[in-house]
């Protein structure tokens, strides 16, 4: 054939993209984020994510292997890293060694690879991993750590290695005596002691010297949860870039984010004292996680612009309601899930018009 | 005259209630969280299937088919009736362990099925037979899936077996993993829907080596020479 007639079909117009560009796009998305989390949050994060990264590696290549299929593609294609990586950063900084090895090796085993692979899996395969640990190892996944300014005796980097490989601490600690409640969760039990939203935070709300100086942990930061505010800012301009990159559309987070701050609009609205504010709900938990890196996965998502909405809007009144009225404080995971099973109606009920065709 | 090494083929392997029929579910994934339980329903659902078949293949003949369900399913719920009474008063810490179970074994749809299907069409003796294999393999599905979740769950293996076996099993526990935290995934409902997928994994992947063996074997000779005799 001529070069002149190389281009015979559309699309006439291409570019470079590729699975292991859109994901390393998106590892590098994250880097805000875990810099952030690690800043606050200590080295444990680091040590979660490169373990994290080395078991999904061997397990995809384990898998790869007995399927038949060729690895070099697969591995290098970065996918496996991306799952690795976030369900890494949806754990607690000082979670033992075989959380982590459980956790990654259900998400790429059963989550992606039984399913048939990348492209197949109905489920986040990351929140798969993470909703296995949370119902299974309750006490290990609600370990959290107070942010390190706030702790009474921060890990350096070798010690926080010890603990998550060996289980060992510095003498005289106790993984109990280290970990705090996270911000939605002593939210959650304040509220549920009766406690009003004035009275939580006349108390957890202090500026850091005096809540240091009582050597109380707040829950109430700047705008936000203590902490995960910035984390949570972080992750939302890495995501903001991805969608200036045209890696994820803006429907999915836009309609996410919305439907959460609207339901908690209205109830703080109607009573501010028993509910918090919506800037909380944003910028506390895993919201800007999940919604530009979680619920954006172009496999388990919705793929109309329509559709994309529905379920994104879907994910948000999900991760209020069961904030508010559930039983976990958080819950980004399981509204993910409960979503990626609606996607065939979705997908189903907002078709886009065919070009040419009425509605 | 039937088979009954076919019957109790089809009972245990190839026509499993489980892990092929897939039916009885409701109580194969409810109960399964300790091998003990597992056991108890397994045998209450085998008794009730011997009765049931061999009662449905006396009255066969006189059945009309316009009503045969509701009469199976009057027959079913008079034998559960009376092996639920029964466990109440012999075996009362297992009738407690299994709960609503028991009275639901009425529509445990493998009874149902192999009354349906086998015997109210066979005669008395293969009836019976049949309800016992059925029963059996649906017994060691149980069983099977029931350890896979208690020494995964909880690191032990019939614990609790007294409530079954009496005072003299107290003992029977073996602690299979010393010192283990628990895994909760395998006691609650998800870990019976996958181990029951895993279970039905493997039985897939026995039968296709198996299958495999046979179709690779070379031809019987007698094939051949009973071919050439016909030509």
């Amino acid at each position: 054939m001529s070069r002149l007639f190389r281009t015979a079909t559309s699309p006439h117009v291409t570019t470079s993209n590729s699975v292991t560009r859109v994901m390393m796009t998106v590892f590098l998305a994250l880097i805000p984020g875990i810099a952030t989390y690690v800043w606050l949050f200590g080295w444990g994060v680091v040590i979660n994510i490169l373990f994290a990264i080395l078991v999904a590696l061997v397990c995809e290549g384990g898998m790869l292997w007995l399927r038949k299929r060729p690895l070099k593609p697969f591995l290098s294609d970065g996918s496996a890293v991306v799952t690795a990586t976030l369900l890494a950063l949806t754990i607690p900084p000082l979670s033992p060694w075989w959380i982590t090895l459980i956790g990654v090796g259900f998400a790429i085993i059963v989550g992606k690879h039984l399913y048939g692979g990348l492209g197949y899996n109905p489920f986040n395969p990351a929140m798969l991993g993470y909703v296995l640990l949370l119902v299974s190892f309750p006490r290990e996944m609600t370990s959290w750590l107070p942010v390190i300014t706030f702790s009474q005796h921060p890990l350096d980097f070798t010690q926080s290695l010890s603990y998550i490989l060996g289980g060992h601490l510095p003498p005289g600690l106790t993984i109990d005596a280290l970990s705090e409640a996270t911000p939605l969760d002593s939210l959650k039990n304040n509220l549920r002691q009766g406690n009003t939203i004035a009275e939580i935070r006349a108390q957890l709300g202090l500026d850091d010297a005096t809540s240091r100086m009582l050597s109380i942990i707040p829950i109430f930061g700047n705008f936000g949860g203590k902490g995960w505010e910035w984390v949570n800012f972080a992750y939302l301009l890495g995501g903001l870039f991805l969608i200036w990159r045209r890696i994820i559309g803006w429907q999915i987070p836009v309609a996410m984010l919305a439907s959460l701050a609207g339901m908690s609009l209205i109830f703080y609205g109607v009573n501010g004292n028993a509910y918090v504010s919506p800037m909380f709900h944003l910028f506390a938990g895993a919201t800007m996680l999940g919604a530009f890196f979680i619920a954006t996965d172009p496999v388990t998502a919705a793929t109309s612009v329509q559709g994309r909405l529905v379920y994104g809007a879907g994910i948000g009144i999900l991760v209020y309601i069961i904030r508010v009225w559930g039983g976990y404080p958080d819950a980004v995971a399981f509204s993910v899930l409960l979503m990626n099973m609606t996607v065939p109606l979705i997908d189903a009920r907002f078709k886009p018009r065919v070009f040419g065709h009425l509605k | 005259m039937a088979d009954f090494r076919a019957i109790t083929r089809q009972g245990l392997w190839a026509n499993n209630p489980a892990l092929v029929q897939i039916l009885g579910m409701c109580p194969l994934l409810a109960v399964t969280t300790t091998v003990v339980n597992g056991l108890g329903l397994g045998l209450a659902t085998m008794v009730t299937l011997v009765l049931s078949n061999g009662t449905v293949s006396i009255i066969r003949d006189w059945l009309k088919p316009e009503i045969r369900i509701p009469v199976f399913v009057m027959v079913i719920a008079a034998i559960v009736t009376a092996i639920e009474l029964a466990m109440n008063a012999y075996v009362h810490d297992l009738y407690l362990a299994l709960g609503i179970f028991i009275p639901l074994i009425v529509t445990n749809c493998s009874i149902i099925a192999r009354a349906e299907a086998f015997a109210s069409k066979n005669a008395l003796l293969p009836s019976m037979l049949d309800g016992f294999m059925m029963g059996l393999g649906f017994t060691l599905v149980l069983v099977v899936l029931g350890s896979m979740r208690e020494i995964l769950g909880q690191g032990t293996w019939m614990a609790d077996a007294h409530i079954l076996f009496g005072e003299a099993a107290r003992s029977w526990k073996v602690t299979v993993i010393d010192d283990y935290k628990g895994f909760l995934l395998a006691i609650l409902p998800p870990g019976a829907f996958i181990g029951l997928g895993v279970l039905i994994a493997i039985k897939n992947v026995i039968d296709a080596r198996g299958a495999k063996a046979v179709r690779q074997m070379p031809e019987p000779i007698v094939a051949g020479a009973e071919a050439e005799a016909r030509a």
